[in-house]
């Protein structure tokens, strides 16, 4: 899995110009940087800083202008959009600030996603999706709607439909930013045991201090300039 | 398949919505299936003509008759097994209104030549002995409640008059094709009641043949043999003998075509409005998605997937809906349609049109959560 | 204070697709209805215009149509002496005997069609006042030459001025063209009665249509003529005999559009709700944002409910500029009380337009009504919560 050398995500001289409407803003300018398997990274910066435009450009879900990104071996910038989902559906695992959880589906069926796009069978599916929902606590609430949830059971779901694939990396984008501080605790107790016990690469996006500070290594993004 | 789970849900999103997709095309399948039906009804007449029957009448219009002499020749024609010969009464029962029709025909020969009119044992016989007897058709008993034994008045228009019949029979069609709404009774009884100047007088004869291959010869044949006497004839496959009646009818059918149509397209137009409102409400949604690694196909197949299962999920409603209210009832449009029922065809060539309708609308809403660029979908939401 | 109009003139061109597929599909029902209403009135109204409340016509009691009545010679001179016929310019009764019969003949578009042939006299033209030769001129009599009616030139093989129409046997010269002003008539091939009776065998005529000189004589000489026993004849003055004959058919036509109408109505109501259901949902800020603001929820109900009539009457007026060009256009079928063919015309009135128009706009009420109450019953702060 890890690539040349040994880093797990590997950006080289990474740029990204948006074009909003005629205006071109240079979001991006010249990123570097190597992650290591098993590492708990925390990237802060202002808002406006393209913080989470570099976690998707690492997810797979936006391309650099210019520049490489290498993730787990691949070049991200060489795979063709078909290629790219399925890679993405094997390697990564997305955690967002609205946790985003389908609201028609239930908790277990939100879980259940990303392993319809493998080949495991319903009950091999079902073993997997209660096996995820009791790390993060709520086997008990598996047939709740997410609107029967509170806003940190809803993340605790959503982490549980990020591991539930056993992906190569974590990427969460401000995971704890509309959560108030109880729960924002627990879902970062949550996410060092997964690092620490399960031995999980996690990204984390974030602008609370507080927050960052469960990780190992810092990053500092302004400006478009990612100082350590 | 594992998605079916997903596309349910998505449907129950919105139950009042799925609610009424639902129902406006069943309304649009059940509304197709009635015009189409109205059609094929006409066409019954076609499906229950007897391949090796030919029918006999006066080359200018139905309205001449045919003189009774003519069936001596007519039997001696190479290729004709068998003859019978009757004509059309044109009468009504009580009212003007109820008409239905009812013929005079040579009962020796009738029940031979017309095998898919089926008798229970001894009614037959009984028709046969009986000269006011008569025999009716088991929807048109249903219809004005007549029983065996009853007797029936009718005021002739043709024949003028009041004549009476006595029920001896209520006979079945072979096939459900076959009009059960029709009274025949004795030519003979017909004949002699008639003044000198008009008896003897034939309004149509039929023909059975040896095999159906023998139609174009036999009737050239017949033809040609009256051709040059004062009642010349045409003689032609019951088949096209019933056509000819239904292109006499004209453009009804392009005009219910046309009906059928708009109702379908306008159905299909709100239809694609409400699934692209529908489709603009999950942006966020189909971004997750193709974050988690639902490639742009798939999303494309579950989106138009839905539209489809929506759409059949209508037909199916409705179309069954037609075929089961027309079914059981005895609709014959004012005597108009003597055989109102949904032909399997039409169901399926309903479900068909449901599909496409479902395809056709879930397009657009499809190829737009496919192009979604999940970057900027997310963007606008966080 | 109301919503200003504005509101909902920007929200519906700003969802402009939206917009144009919900009007056309209700437009397509409103265009239906314009399109039964105007088959069936064109039907009904070629049939029942065709006779005249001023003019009996005698045929055989028991017949509901021409083609199955004999009326004898001598019946028909002694009708035509009755006292209460009307008499012409030059004192002869205002009377005419007709033989009817129908033939088998092509139409120009290769089916078949039973065409009405009658054989007139010189005052048949005179008793129909809405008749006039147009082209032509009347054929003579004993010689073997017809005119026919517009419709007839126009629909059937062989009809046109000049060319020869074979009938029993016979080559017969189109010398004349008339116009009947859509009436069952226009249908029709006259040729001279006395040539007639013997070419297509026929001894017997089968009317007398005669003008009544009051229109009160009518109950006398209806009275005396069917109490006669030398003939068995019934009277009826003229347009309710041809209305008569269009009623089961125009009944069924009217009946069959009315059904679709409605049902396809209900179906287009399904979809005016979703669409207004989905326009409601998609503005709830705003609508918190008005109420907020001090606009009363009468007049937020009032304000979607003006959208969705709005809607709906932008696709009445879709239906009603498809429907135009239907107006006029000819088709044909059989009566089923004549056996003939009846050639007839669309017939859009500005009736049915209105009607139209009217029936889109309830549409668009109804499919409105209950999203416009439910946008008027959102909770304030509820509704400006949601994104």
């Amino acid at each position: 899995m890890p690539s040349e050398n040994g880093a797990l995500v590997h950006l080289h001289d990474v740029h990204k110009i948006y074009h909003r409407d005629r205006i071109e803003v240079p979001v991006l300018q010249g990123i570097n940087l190597d992650v290591r398997e098993g590492e708990f990274l925390a990237l802060m910066g202002p808002s406006g800083s393209g913080k989470s435009t570099l976690l998707n450009l690492i997810a797979g879900i936006d391309t650099p202008t210019q520049g490489e990104v290498r993730v787990a071996g691949e070049s991200l910038g060489t795979l063709k959009p078909s290629r790219l989902a399925a890679w993405r559906a094997r390697h990564i695992g997305f955690i967002f600030q609205l946790y985003n959880l389908i609201p028609v589906l239930t908790a277990f069926q939100n879980v259940e996603l990303p392993l319809l796009l493998t080949r495991l069978s319903a009950r091999e599916r079902k073993k997997r999706v209660l096996f995820a929902l009791g790390l993060v606590g709520l086997e008990g609430r598996a047939k709740h709607f997410p609107r029967q949830l509170s806003g940190g059971e809803e993340q605790r779901v959503a982490i549980a439909r990020a591991i539930v694939a056993d992906p190569t990396l974590l990427v969460a984008d401000e995971p704890t930013g509309d959560l108030d501080a109880r729960n924002a605790a627990e879902i970062l107790t949550l996410l060092k045991r997964l690092n620490e016990e399960l031995k999980k690469t996690i990204l984390m996006v974030t602008h609370d201090p507080h927050a960052a500070e469960s990780a190992h290594v810092i990053f500092h993004l302004d400006k478009g300039v990612l100082q350590p | 398949m594992k998605y079916l789970g997903l596309i349910f849900a998505n449907l129950m999103r919105s139950k009042r919505r799925t609610f009424l997709t639902v129902f406006s095309i069943a309304i649009a399948l059940f509304l197709f299936c009635t015009l189409r039906t109205v059609i094929t009804s006409f066409e019954a007449s076609l499906r229950a003509s007897q391949a090796t029957r030919l029918v006999v009448r006066h080359a200018a219009s139905l309205v001449f008759p045919l003189p009774l002499a003519y069936r001596e020749r007519l039997s001696r024609v190479p290729g004709v097994t068998g003859i019978s010969y009757g004509n059309w009464f044109g009468g009504f029962y009580q009212d003007p209104k109820n008409q239905f029709a009812q013929f005079a025909m040579d009962v020796p020969t009738f029940l031979d030549l017309f095998p898919e009119v089926i008798l229970p044992a001894g009614q037959a016989e009984a028709f046969r002995s009986e000269r006011t007897a008569c025999i009716i058709g088991a929807a048109l008993a249903r219809k004005y409640g007549w029983k065996l034994g009853d007797q029936i008045p009718i005021m002739g228009t043709i024949f003028p008059g009041e004549w009476r019949f006595v029920v001896r029979g209520i006979y079945t069609g072979q096939t459900k094709d076959v009009d059960e709404n029709t009274l025949f009774f004795h030519w003979d009884y017909l004949n002699e009641s008639l003044p000198e100047g008009r008896k003897s007088l034939v309004g149509i004869y039929w023909l059975r043949i040896a095999s159906p291959d023998l139609a174009a010869s036999v009737s050239g044949r017949v033809d040609a043999l009256f051709e040059n006497s004062p009642q010349p004839t045409k003689t032609e496959t019951e088949k096209a003998f019933q056509a000819g009646f239904i292109s006499m009818i004209g453009n009804v059918q392009l005009l219910l075509t046309i009906i059928g149509s708009a109702i379908v397209f306008a159905i299909m137009l709100v239809t694609i409005n409400t699934m692209m409102m529908a489709a603009r409400e999950r942006t966020t949604e189909i971004a997750v998605l193709k974050t988690l690694g639902f490639s742009d196909g798939l999303i494309l197949r579950l989106v138009g997937g839905e539209a489809l299962f929506l759409s059949l999920l209508g037909g199916g409603l409705g179309c069954g809906l037609a075929a089961l209210v027309f079914r059981e009832s005895d609709f014959t449009g004012g005597g108009f349609f003597p055989n109102f029922r949904v032909l399997p065809e039409t169901v399926l060539l309903g479900l068909v049109l449901a599909a496409l309708m479902g395809l056709l609308s879930g397009v657009a809403p499809a190829v737009q959560a496919a192009r979604l660029q999940v970057a900027s979908a997310l963007r606008r939401v966080a | 204070m109301a919503v200003p109009l504005a509101y909902n003139l920007r929200n519906l061109s700003a969802r402009k697709v939206s917009t144009v597929l919900t009007a056309l599909g209700i437009g397509l029902v409103s265009w239906v209805f314009i399109f039964t209403l105007a088959l069936a009135g064109g039907f009904q109204s070629a049939l029942q215009a065709t006779g005249s409340h001023a003019n009996a016509i005698v045929i055989r009691s028991g017949s509901t149509a021409e083609l199955t009545s004999i009326v004898a010679r001598e019946a028909a001179a002694s009708i035509e002496s009755q006292p209460e016929i009307a008499r012409a310019l030059d004192g002869a009764p205002l009377a005419t005997h007709e033989l009817v019969v129908l033939w088998n003949l092509e139409r120009k578009n290769g089916t078949q069609a039973n065409v009405v042939v009658r054989g007139v006299t010189a005052r048949s033209i005179a008793l129909r006042p809405k008749l006039h030769l147009v082209q032509g001129r009347m054929f003579r009599p004993g010689l073997e030459e017809v005119v026919v009616g517009k419709l007839a030139e126009a629909r059937i093989a062989h009809c046109t001025m000049g060319d020869r129409i074979k009938l029993a046997g016979r080559q017969w010269s189109i010398v004349g063209v008339f116009d009947a002003q859509g009436t069952a008539f226009d249908s029709e091939i006259w040729g001279d009665v006395e040539l007639f009776m013997p070419v297509f065998d026929r001894p017997v005529y089968q009317s007398v249509t005669f003008r009544l000189d009051e229109p009160s004589h009518f109950g006398a000489i209806q009275k005396r003529l069917e109490a006669d026993p030398r003939m068995s004849v019934q009277v009826k003055h003229e347009d309710e005999f041809y209305a008569a004959q269009s009623a089961t058919l125009a009944t069924l036509l009217r009946g069959l559009g009315l059904f679709v109408t409605l049902v396809m109505a209900l179906g287009a109501v399904f979809g005016a709700l979703n669409t207004m259901y989905a326009a409601v949902g998609s503005r709830t800020k705003e609508i918190g944002t008005l109420l907020a603001l001090g606009f009363s929820r009468g007049s937020i109900l009032t304000s979607f409910l003006i959208e969705s009539v709005l809607l709906a009457t932008l696709g009445g007026l879709l239906g009603l500029l498809m429907a135009l060009p239907v107006n006029g256009i000819t088709t044909s079928t059989m009566n089923f009380a004549s056996f003939s063919e009846i050639a007839f015309r669309f017939q859009v009135t500005p009736t049915m337009l209105l009607s139209g128009m009217i029936f889109a706009a309830i549409m668009g009420a109804l499919g409105g009504f209950f999203p416009s109450r439910k946008a008027a019953r959102r909770v304030i702060v509820e509704a400006l919560r949601e994104a």
